[in-house]
C-alpha cells in the first residue's frame, strides 16, 4: 500500500476504550487492520488482548470507541449480526456445542451465519462442511460428538466451525496454548493455509515462535495500551515489549 | 415426505378419530374428566419443553400462563359470551403477548435470571385477577356451559376432543420446531450461547420466539379449563402445582426430543390421577416428588435419554 492511494482497511478500530467498573481494561485503542493481513497479538496476561478480541466480535459493547468493518460502523451490532458480515473467531478455551456431533457444530454456521453469503442448497451441505473438515484434518473425526475429540482436534474444530461462517476476518484467541510443539505447527499450518486463501487473521498468542512465524505485523499491549506495532523482529526488539514480559 | 412423517400424520388423525369415537363406546363420564387433565398436562409439558428443553431455559411460570388461560377465556365469556373456539384463538393470543413481554424483558440475561422472573410473574398475576371484581376476585366465578355443540352429546367430551387437537397442534409445533434451523440454533445456545451468537445464532430472538410459542399454546391449554370444571379461582387456576407438575413431567420423559414431554405428561399424569382416585390428591404430590428425585439421579436426560442410550448399546453390540 503506497501513501498516494489510501486504500480502505478491513478492519479499523478506533479510540476503543472497555473498562469494568474503575478497571480499565482497554485504553484508547486505534489500529486499522488491512485485507489479507496476517496479524500478531501479544501481550502478558490481562493485558486487553481477549477484551480487544471480544470488542471486535461483539461480545462486549464498547463505550466509547468505534469498530469500523469494510468501512461499516458495526460498533452497535450484536456478535451474530458481525459473524454474518464475515467476522469470524475462536476462543481462548474451547467452547464447543457439547451436544453436537463435529458436524452439526459446523452445520449451525451454516445454518446461521452464511445468510448474508446466500444459503447452501441442502444437497450440499454435508459436502460443504466435509470440505471444510478436509481442509483443517478432521475427517475422520466428522460424526463423533464433539466430547470425544482431544485438545488439539477440539482447536481444529473451532477453526472450523469459524470457517463455516466464511469469515474475512478470523480471530485466532490462542489456539496453540497448552499444545505439543508439533501440535503447534499443525495450527500453524492451518492457519496460515487459510490466510494463504484470502481470509484476514488476527492471531492473539503466547508462543513467540509461532507469531513471529506467522506475522506480518505484530501489536502489543499492555495494560490495555497499545506499545508496539510493527514488523514482528521490531517489536520483539523493543524495550518497553520486552520489559512487559520479563518484567524489570 | 418421508416414511417417518407419513408415519407421524398418521398417527396423530388416528389419535383424533379414536378421540372423537370414543364417547360413543364410554358410557361413563369420569374417563373423560381424567383424560382431559392428562391431555391438558401433555400440552403444557411439550409447550414447557419448547423453551425449558430445547433453549434449556428453566420457566417456573406455567401456572402464570396457564391462569391466564384461564381468565382469558372467563372475561371473553362473561363479557361478550364468545365461543370455545374464540376464546381458545384469543388465549393464544394472550399468551404469545406474555411470552414477548417476559422474553424480550428477562432473557437478555442468561440463566437463573429468567426462571425467578417467572415465579414473581405468576405471583403478580395471580394477586391482580384476585382483586379483578368483574371475573369474580378471590371467590371466584361459576361458569354456565352453553348448549353443546353436535356431533358430541357431552359437553366434556367436547373438550377433551378439543384439549386433543391441542395436543396434536402442540406436538405439530414441537417437532417442527426440534428438527429445522431454528431446534438446531435453540440447542446451540444451549449448549453454549457465547459460542452460538459468534456463530450467527440471533440468539435473543430465538429465545423470544420460543417463548412466545410455548406461552401461546401453554394460554391455550388453560382456556377451556374454567368451562371444565364450570368454575374458576386464583388460586386454583394459578396453583404452583402446574408449574411443578409440568417441570416434573418434562424432565422424567426427557426434553431432548418431542415425545419426552408426551411420555412424561402420560406416565405421571396417569400415576396422579390413579392416586388421587384410590389414595389421595395429598399423595400424588409426594409421589411427583419421589420420581422426580429418582430419574434426576438415576437418569438425568429423563425416560427418552434412556431408550436412546439402549438403543445405542444394540447397536454396538450389533457392529
Amino acid at each position: 500500500m503506497t501513501s498516494t492511494e489510501p486504500e480502505l482497511p478491513l478492519l479499523r478500530i478506533g479510540g476503543l476504550t472497555k473498562r469494568f467498573g474503575g478497571f480499565t481494561a482497554l485504553d484508547n485503542v486505534s489500529v486499522d487492520i488491512r485485507a489479507g493481513e496476517r496479524f500478531g497479538l501479544i501481550g502478558p496476561n490481562g493485558s486487553g488482548k481477549t477484551t480487544l478480541i471480544n470488542c471486535i466480535s461483539g461480545a462486549f459493547r464498547t463505550e466509547p470507541g468505534t469498530v469500523l468493518f469494510r468501512g461499516e460502523d458495526i460498533t452497535p451490532l450484536p456478535a451474530h449480526m458481525r459473524t454474518r458480515r464475515g467476522i469470524a473467531r475462536s476462543f481462548q478455551i474451547p467452547r464447543p456445542f457439547k451436544s453436537m456431533t463435529v458436524v452439526e457444530n459446523l452445520m449451525v454456521a451454516l445454518d446461521f451465519a452464511t445468510v448474508a453469503g446466500g444459503f447452501v442448497p441442502a444437497a450440499h451441505r454435508r459436502d460443504t462442511v466435509m470440505a471444510i473438515l478436509a481442509q483443517t484434518g478432521l475427517t475422520s473425526k466428522a460424526d463423533l460428538p464433539t466430547t470425544g475429540l482431544s485438545q488439539v482436534e477440539l482447536r481444529k474444530m473451532e477453526l472450523a466451525r469459524a470457517m463455516a461462517t466464511h469469515p474475512k476476518l478470523l480471530i485466532s484467541d490462542e489456539a496453540m496454548a497448552g499444545l505439543s510443539s508439533s501440535e503447534v505447527d499443525e495450527v500453524l499450518d492451518l492457519l496460515i493455509k487459510l490466510a494463504g486463501e484470502g481470509i484476514t487473521i488476527i492471531m492473539i498468542e503466547h508462543i513467540m515462535q509461532a507469531v513471529m512465524r506467522f506475522s506480518q505485523r505484530v501489536m502489543c499491549l499492555d495494560a490495555g495500551r497499545i506499545i508496539a506495532l510493527g514488523a514482528p523482529d521490531e517489536v520483539m526488539a523493543n524495550q518497553r515489549v520486552q520489559e512487559a514480559y520479563l518484567g524489570t | 415426505m418421508n416414511r417417518n412423517s407419513i408415519a407421524f400424520w398418521i398417527g396423530a388423525g388416528l389419535f383424533l378419530v379414536v378421540v372423537a369415537l370414543l364417547p360413543q363406546l364410554i358410557r361413563n363420564e369420569y374417563p373423560f374428566f381424567a383424560a382431559y387433565v392428562i391431555l391438558q398436562f401433555i400440552v403444557l409439558s411439550v409447550a414447557w419443553s419448547i423453551l425449558g428443553g430445547y433453549a434449556g431455559y428453566v420457566n417456573f411460570g406455567t401456572s402464570a400462563f396457564f391462569g391466564v388461560g384461564v381468565y382469558t377465556a372467563v372475561f371473553l365469556f362473561k363479557a361478550t359470551g364468545a365461543p370455545l373456539a374464540v376464546q381458545l384463538a384469543a388465549a393464544a393470543a394472550v399468551g404469545a403477548l406474555l411470552g414477548f413481554a417476559v422474553g424480550l424483558l428477562t432473557l437478555r440475561m442468561q440463566g437463573i435470571f429468567f426462571s425467578i422472573a417467572t415465579i414473581a410473574l405468576t405471583i403478580v398475576i395471580e394477586t391482580s385477577v384476585t382483586n379483578w371484581r368483574f371475573v369474580g376476585g378471590a371467590a371466584g366465578i361459576q361458569m354456565q356451559r352453553p348448549a353443546v355443540m353436535a356431533p358430541f352429546d357431552g359437553y366434556v367430551q367436547m373438550l377433551v376432543f378439543v384439549q386433543a387437537l391441542l395436543v396434536v397442534l402442540a406436538i405439530v409445533i414441537a417437532r417442527y420446531m426440534q428438527s429445522s434451523w431454528i431446534g438446531r440454533g435453540l440447542q446451540a445456545l444451549k449448549d453454549d450461547e457465547l459460542a452460538a451468537e459468534c456463530t450467527g445464532v440471533p440468539t435473543l430472538r430465538l429465545k423470544v420466539l420460543a417463548c412466545v410459542i410455548s406461552g401461546a399454546l401453554m394460554c391455550a391449554a388453560g382456556a377451556p379449563a374454567a368451562m371444565y370444571l364450570q368454575y374458576a379461582d386464583p388460586s386454583s387456576a394459578f396453583n404452583l402445582n402446574y408449574s411443578v407438575s409440568v417441570l416434573a413431567m418434562s424432565l422424567i420423559g426427557g426434553t431432548a426430543h418431542w415425545a419426552g414431554p408426551v411420555i412424561g405428561a402420560i406416565l405421571l399424569g396417569t400415576t396422579q390421577q390413579l392416586l388421587t382416585v384410590t389414595i389421595s390428591s395429598e399423595v400424588n404430590l409426594l409421589v411427583l416428588g419421589i420420581m422426580l428425585v429418582v430419574f434426576v439421579v438415576a437418569a438425568p436426560e429423563g425416560l427418552i435419554g434412556l431408550i436412546r442410550k439402549a438403543s445405542r448399546k444394540r447397536a454396538e453390540r450389533e457392529a
